[in-house]
């Protein structure tokens, strides 16, 4: 393999990263039985957070860990609004990603003092991670990202670990797909959901780092345009599994990857930024119709509720 | 007398859950600018004037225009329980398909005008159309397939302005001024506000006419409660879900036509997202609670906030994303009406067990 085509690999590992965050904490959401949709909110607000704190501090560690911190508590918002009080899930998701746009160009203003863009001189960001240099295959792949990437690719293999190899895994799988069951069990549905949410948070919180203070050092208002919606995508594709999440997520990289390239040929980047939303909803309704077939023999009402899986499974209205 | 008292109390929960949100929300707003060292009092007084002072009311009603279209944008699919979170991609459609009609077509004032708003309204529908059978036939929810199509479509009309339809010689991306005949007419007095304004109110009295008056504004609302029943009543949800999603799409191309026939009379790049139409028409038509004749009251409530903020930002240096802010907490505040409707419930039951 020549190095050009390494170098293409890691750009779409780079690009993937982010997104690979909201999606694993979306799909393991999705395994509890609730839907999230305000990924895009989190993976903001926790690049926001990670550049505020990094600029404050001098440390990009401590602004990763401020993201993760703040983040899950961010993400309380849908644990409390919807599990416990058990409103609509999909109105709370808009509120918190509505919230995350218009608090960090507030904040960006108020704390930063900064219109648009915020990238001084002197913001620390994450370290490359050099020591992976001038190992063969290795070094060309993770030897330009920061350690936040090979770590999502860890989590994807841990999620999925986690999720069908462990009781506890086996109990949240339980929640989704049979609360009621679950319930009768002894475990406790809501509990479990509050805690996927926040598990989400921090994973949210991460993948807005690596935004922030990875490939770029900066922070520009509204800067995940979109990908906590790729990543709800993802989550939808990969019907809440984690490694096909991580497919899923290296597709959309891809894409964007492609994208950088062929902006470098001379076409013009407004049409580039579209392909990785278009490749994402292409794949997602060629991959939903080949479950909606399946569906349909097997299951028609299954088939017509398939199209509505916001909806949150609470133990006592399924009796 | 009692009977009257009980036929009362839940219209007026359902009239205390909307206000207090924007209450919460009002208090939310003080907190804030008292934390960012500016005294609430003068910070509302300068969002107020900021959109309803003589000199601003004429820019703060064509935006309650295009807010009011994008609420009917989100409440007409919402109708039926599906929501259309890709306004921006629709507005941006809508205007740049007006912005085309009107630079190519020579014609006069009579047949242009109306042939740009229906090509507007055409571009937004037919976008927001392809989710429908992404929906009904391949189980792709509306509210993702919404969102991932309007980033493209925004992405699209920004090539097109900036390439194919740029202004030749300008720095700024923008096509050139549109031709006399396509602007829409203006009151006496304004220069913002225009006919649109009727046209976007003529839309919602056929909406609000549709919705309580005709057998399909009651299959509509049938698919929203129960979609299962629906089907099995023998109600085809494919068409009705198409049929709104392009009425939705339709509402917002129409206000992208409006904002490109209005003054500076050009399509300019981000203009028509910039300023957060689609998000306000949302909170507005969550505010609404879906009855659409409820909706020139929440747009008008969420054209102050969006436009005062500005007025804001300028006069006492608040940021004006304290509007969006502001806009979420009343989102949220609504999330949680569950919360008062169990509330009475439990109260019912109470009352009725005292009885007992």
């Amino acid at each position: 393999m020549d190095v050009v085509n390494l170098a293409f690999v890691a750009a779409v590992l780079g690009s993937s990263a982010p997104v690979l965050y909201a999606a694993l904490g979306g799909a393991l959401c999705g395994r509890a039985g609730l839907f999230n949709m305000a990924l895009e909110g989190q993976l903001l607000w926790g690049a926001f957070s990670a550049v505020t704190v990094s600029w404050w501090t001098g440390s990009a560690w401590a602004g990763v860990v401020a993201a993760v911190v703040t983040t899950t508590v961010f993400s309380g918002v849908l644990a409390l609004g919807a599990v416990t009080w058990r409103a609509d899930p999909i109105i709370v998701a808009v509120g918190m990603n509505l919230l995350a746009l218009g608090l960090t160009g507030f904040l960006l203003r108020e704390l930063l003092d900064a219109t648009g863009t915020f990238a001084p001189a002197g913001l620390p960001g994450l370290p490359d991670l050099d020591l992976l240099d001038g190992v063969p295959v290795l070094g060309a792949l993770l030897g330009g990202q920061t350690l936040l990437v090979p770590l999502a690719l860890l989590l994807a293999v841990a999620a999925s670990l986690w999720v069908n190899r462990t009781s506890v895994g086996l109990r949240l799988r339980g929640v989704g797909e049979h609360p009621e069951a679950a319930t009768s069990l002894g475990v406790v549905v809501p509990r479990y959901q509050r805690a996927t949410v926040l598990l989400a948070g921090a994973l949210c919180g991460l993948g807005g780092a690596q935004l922030s203070l990875g490939d770029v050092t900066a922070f520009t208002e509204n800067m995940t345009s979109g990908r906590g919606w790729v990543a709800v995508a993802a989550v939808m594709l990969a019907a809440n599994r984690p490694l096909l999440v991580l497919g899923a997520c290296l597709l959309f990289g891809a894409a964007e990857a492609w994208g950088f390239r062929l902006q470098g040929l001379g076409m013009p980047q407004q049409l580039t930024d579209a392909a990785p939303y278009l490749v994402t909803l292409v794949v997602l309704v060629a991959s939903r119709l080949r479950v909606r077939r399946r569906l349909d023999e097997a299951d028609p009402v299954a088939a017509v509720s398939a199209a509505h899986p916001e909806a949150v499974v609470h133990p006592e209205e399924t009796r | 007398m009692s009977d009257l008292a009980g036929r009362l109390r839940p219209a007026a929960t359902s009239a205390l859950v909307p206000l207090g949100a924007v209450v919460v929300a009002i208090l939310v707003g003080a907190g804030v600018m008292a934390a960012a060292g500016v005294d609430p009092l003068r910070g509302y007084d300068a969002m107020v004037r900021g959109a309803l002072s003589v000199s601003n009311i004429d820019f703060a009603v064509a935006s309650f225009t295009a807010i009011l279209a994008m609420s009917l944008a989100f409440a007409l699919p919402a109708r039926m329980g599906e929501y259309n979170l890709g306004g921006d991609g629709q507005l941006a459609l809508g205007g740049i398909a007006a912005a085309v009609i009107a630079l190519h077509l020579p014609a006069p004032a009579a047949l242009l005008l109306p042939v740009c708003l229906l090509a507007g309204a055409l571009g937004g529908a037919a976008l927001a159309s392809v989710a429908a059978p992404l929906s009904t036939r391949a189980a792709v929810p509306v509210i993702i397939s919404t969102l991932l199509l309007s980033a493209p479509a925004v992405a699209l009309t920004s090539y097109l302005v900036r390439f194919p339809l740029a202004e030749s010689g300008s720095s700024v991306p923008q096509t050139p001024r549109l031709p006399d005949a396509a602007h829409l007419p203006s009151f006496p007095g304004t220069s913002y506000t225009n006919a649109g304004l009727v046209v976007v109110l003529l839309v919602l009295l056929l909406a609000v006419h549709v919705d309580a008056r005709t057998p399909v504004g009651y299959e509509i609302r049938v698919a929203g409660a129960n979609r299962g029943f629906a089907a099995y009543g023998g109600l085809s949800v494919p068409r009705l879900t198409l049929g709104t999603l392009a009425a939705g799409g339709a509402a917002a191309g129409l206000a992208g036509a409006i904002i490109v026939m209005s003054q500076p009379f050009r399509f300019i790049d981000d203009a028509l997202t910039a300023p957060g139409y689609t998000f306000a028409g949302i909170a507005a038509a969550l505010l609404a609670g879906g009855r659409p004749a409820l909706l020139p009251v929440t747009a008008a409530l969420f054209t102050i906030l969006t436009v005062g903020s500005a007025g804001m930002e300028r006069d006492v240096d608040v940021p004006r994303q304290l509007g969006q802010v502001l806009q979420a907490v009343v989102i949220l505040v609504l999330a949680l009406r569950v919360l008062a409707s169990r509330w009475t419930a439990r109260r019912a039951a109470d009352a009725a067990g005292r009885k007992g």
